[in-house]
């Protein structure tokens, strides 16, 4: 008896992980005309969104509800991390909560939802005016030639670089190689982006096949295209650069934060980062770059057409289960709408989704990297739009990681990521 | 029937009568009706383990032998997968991915990876900490001015959360943190195959060292003065009475503190996906069981449930061989050490 108990215990000990799984799977289940159910109620909703930093959201949603008596909106905040984010998403749908009417989705979620059946498809009534909106951010929100959801927020990548010592930035992957020498001058890293293996490795990955005309997937967003001579030489540019230490050795360990310290500490010539590090390096007490930096698009293949971003940011959509979607489908429209983008932008310098705004004289005052951004994102390619995106990412980070680091050829990295995108998707 | 179920009956009463005689040995006479209402005290507890822990298990078990959800091409939409059989097992033991090998880049390439590495952690770690454990142990049970605070101080990493102590070794092992500055060292802690492994090794051996050096003490301090005196007047020098009399009495304190150990460092999962992420090497040099289950949750599911359940086995597996074959009894010692047998 006593021999029992003790590996009894010892096995519940080693549950944990189980427990979790069926913790996260819950009751599943699947009808499938819910798309058809409440879609002229209106009533009270509830707006679902990762930790509001920049406490931007709630004065909107007072806002609204001063205007919108009987269609209240109540704040439901999550945590700050994705992941979290992501979960507790996947919960309430699957619990088919009916108090999750509109969400906040990162981009790269938002095929998944939908292939589940837990967003309501933006057409017939829900249909929403693309046409003000930057193109690429409609094609997050877009799954199988369906739009299911809208864009709210938006980000893409930038090259800074110090203007004190390289005048004009660099139009091409090359140029900016061929400026490597005045950081070799300055006793400085020349570039670094984000190519720890996370997700930040997929975006940095992606765009140098982008910019170099290849593709991760085919427009079906399924068919795996990545094994090509196009794709080869994009990643190519970055295994060489970390070969010849235009890429310093540690940037292998770098997701946004390390680069962006080393670039304030004036230790590196080049960065590709997101247009939050902006005003961090602008006012930061420990930069010693305030006024020696400047923003540029991201380095082409040739000077005509500058890098293809990777496009980040967040898009809103309606729950299937919400039980008033009439009145949230306003409250999405309330969200892209102009006005709201703006005070996003001012308060909380989420790029807009709304193409006009970046010409905007009084935004572009207060965040002058917006031309730049604007740039950057009418070249933008969104990442993968799969349902499996979290095995996808895995496919691209690891076989980027080990052609950067050497472990193994760009044609070999690329063969081995064609399959294990393929096999993703099975 | 009738006879298997009239033989379990007369099985179950024997235990019975064996259980208890015992308990009546020890004096106090015990009726029926006081183990009844013995049955019915425990029962809250056993039904909400069943709830919260039964349940879970049996759940997790069947979700393994189901498939994970498929897209329907046509719709691009999710549909149930169905019956499953072994294929979520076979998919990680035999790294298949649907008729061909999982190519790396893929969760399940990284199986066995991680049953290596799990274990190798494992390993190192118990084997290190152990030794160090001991030594600190022996040091903290001799009468010196000092020693309460020399105690306390001693516990200080072990009462730090992982989450926390994940973050400082990972400030520490950046490339421009304290580790590369006193070493004078360009080492990059959390992306070489063996440096990531090391840093989460060194982690590991500070923060749970302490842990194992008090159940060792505890061991220790049951052990009269008078054995070590009487081997003194024997002629045993130190080394000779810390093998022939230190090492024997605390032996079962030991194999106790070496299984929790075991058990903890094959469940490791915090500290690596904090501090490396589960990178370094060709990108999972640092990936142990516990994180492949959780990235592999938000691939599938079913294949998860199948992933943990080969996970509980394989610790399963290896408490029951410490249990069986290595004596460590944990009810038992401690028994033994409340009768003063020990």
């Amino acid at each position: 008896m006593i021999r029992r108990t003790r590996v009894f215990s010892a096995a519940m000990a080693s549950l944990g992980a189980g427990v979790l799984v069926v913790a996260m799977a819950g009751c599943g289940g699947d009808d499938s005309n819910n798309a058809s159910k409440n879609t002229n109620a209106r009533g009270p909703i509830t707006y679902v969104q990762g930790k509001d930093n920049n406490n931007v959201i709630r004065p909107l949603i007072a806002q609204w509800n001063a205007s919108h008596p009987n269609e209240q909106v109540t704040f439901k905040e999550q945590s700050d991390q994705a992941d979290q984010q992501h979960d507790d998403l996947v919960q309430h749908f699957q619990a088919k909560d009916a108090n999750y009417d509109v969400v906040n989705v990162d981009v790269v979620y938002v095929a998944e939802f939908a292939a589940k059946g837990w967003l309501q498809p933006l057409t017939g009534q829900f249909a929403l005016d693309a046409s003000p909106f930057l193109p690429a951010t409609v094609k997050t929100g877009t799954y199988n030639n369906t739009v299911y959801a809208a864009p709210q927020s938006s980000d893409g990548g930038l090259l800074y670089y110090r203007k004190d010592l390289v005048p004009t930035p660099p139009k091409t992957w090359d140029e900016m190689m061929g400026d490597c020498s005045i950081a070799k001058a300055h006793k400085m890293d020349c570039y670094a982006g984000q190519f720890a293996k996370y997700e930040g490795l997929t975006v940095n990955a992606a765009e140098a096949i982008n910019t170099a005309g290849g593709e991760i997937v085919k427009s079906d967003g399924r068919t795996p295209d990545v094994d090509t001579p196009a794709a080869a030489k994009g990643l190519t540019m970055l295994v060489d650069a970390y070969k010849n230490g235009n890429i310093p050795q540690q940037a292998i360990t770098y997701q946004e934060e390390q680069g962006r310290q080393s670039f304030e500490a004036g230790k590196l010539l080049f960065m590709r980062n997101w247009p939050y590090a902006y005003s961090l390096a602008t006012t930061d007490g420990s930069s010693v770059v305030k006024d020696k930096f400047a923003v540029a698009p991201l380095p082409g293949i040739d000077a005509s057409k500058p890098g293809a971003s990777s496009l980040g940011g967040h898009d809103a959509a309606i729950s299937q289960y919400s039980a008033h979607k009439a009145t949230a489908f306003d409250f999405i429209k309330f969200l892209t709408s102009e006005e709201t983008q703006k005070t996003f932008a001012v308060k909380a310098s989420l790029a807009p989704v709304i193409s006009s705004l970046y010409d905007d004289p009084t935004l572009v005052k207060q965040l002058p990297y917006l031309p730049t951004l604007k740039a950057s994102l009418n070249n933008a390619v969104p990442r993968p739009v799969t349902p499996f995106y979290p095995a996808v990412t895995e496919a691209i980070e690891t076989n980027a990681y080990a052609a950067i680091k050497g472990d193994k050829t760009v044609d070999q990295s690329l063969k081995d990521m064609q399959a294990a995108i393929k096999a993703a998707g099975s | 029937m009738s006879v298997t179920s009239g033989v379990s009956t007369g099985d179950t009463a024997e235990q019975q009568t064996q259980a208890s005689a015992p308990e009546r040995k020890r004096g106090a006479s015990l009726h029926r009706g006081e183990g009844r209402r013995g049955i019915y005290l425990v029962a809250p507890t056993i039904i909400l383990l069943a709830a919260v822990i039964g349940y879970p298990v049996v759940k997790a078990i069947v979700m393994s032998f189901q498939k994970d959800p498929g897209l329907d091409k046509a719709t691009g939409m999710f549909v149930s997968g169905g019956n499953a059989g072994f294929s979520n097992y076979t998919h990680w033991i035999l790294q298949r991915c649907g008729t061909a090998s999982c190519p790396p880049g893929t969760l399940g390439a990284e199986f066995w990876d991680s049953v290596g590495t799990t274990f190798m952690f494992t390993l190192a770690t118990v084997v290190i900490e152990v030794l160090l454990g001991m030594w600190m142990a022996v040091v903290m049970n001799r009468a010196f001015r000092g020693r309460g605070l020399l105690r306390a101080s001693v516990l200080v990493p072990w009462a730090i959360p992982t989450a926390i102590t994940a973050k400082l070794w990972y400030f520490i092992f950046a490339y421009d943190g304290i580790a590369n500055r006193v070493l004078h060292t360009h080492i990059l802690w959390t992306g070489g195959e063996w440096a990531s492994r090391f840093a989460i090794i060194i982690a590991d051996v500070w923060k749970t060292t302490p842990f194992i050096a008090l159940l060792i003490l505890a061991g220790l301090q049951v052990i009269p003065a008078e054995t070590y005196e009487a081997a003194r007047v024997d002629g045993a020098n130190s080394w000779q009475r810390f093998t022939k009399v230190t090492l024997p009495l605390v032996r079962p304190a030991l194999m106790v503190a070496i299984l929790f150990r075991v058990l903890d460092a094959l469940r490791i999962y915090d500290l690596p996906a904090i501090l490396t992420g589960g990178g370094g090497g060709t990108g999972h040099a640092t990936t142990t069981l516990s994180i492949l289950v959780v990235d592999q949750i938000r691939g599938g599911f079913n294949s998860a449930a199948a992933l943990s359940t080969l996970t509980f086995l394989l610790i399963f597996l290896v408490a029951f061989i410490f249990v069986k074959f290595l004596g460590a009894h944990v009810v038992q010692t401690q028994q033994r050490q409340q009768k003063g047998t020990i």
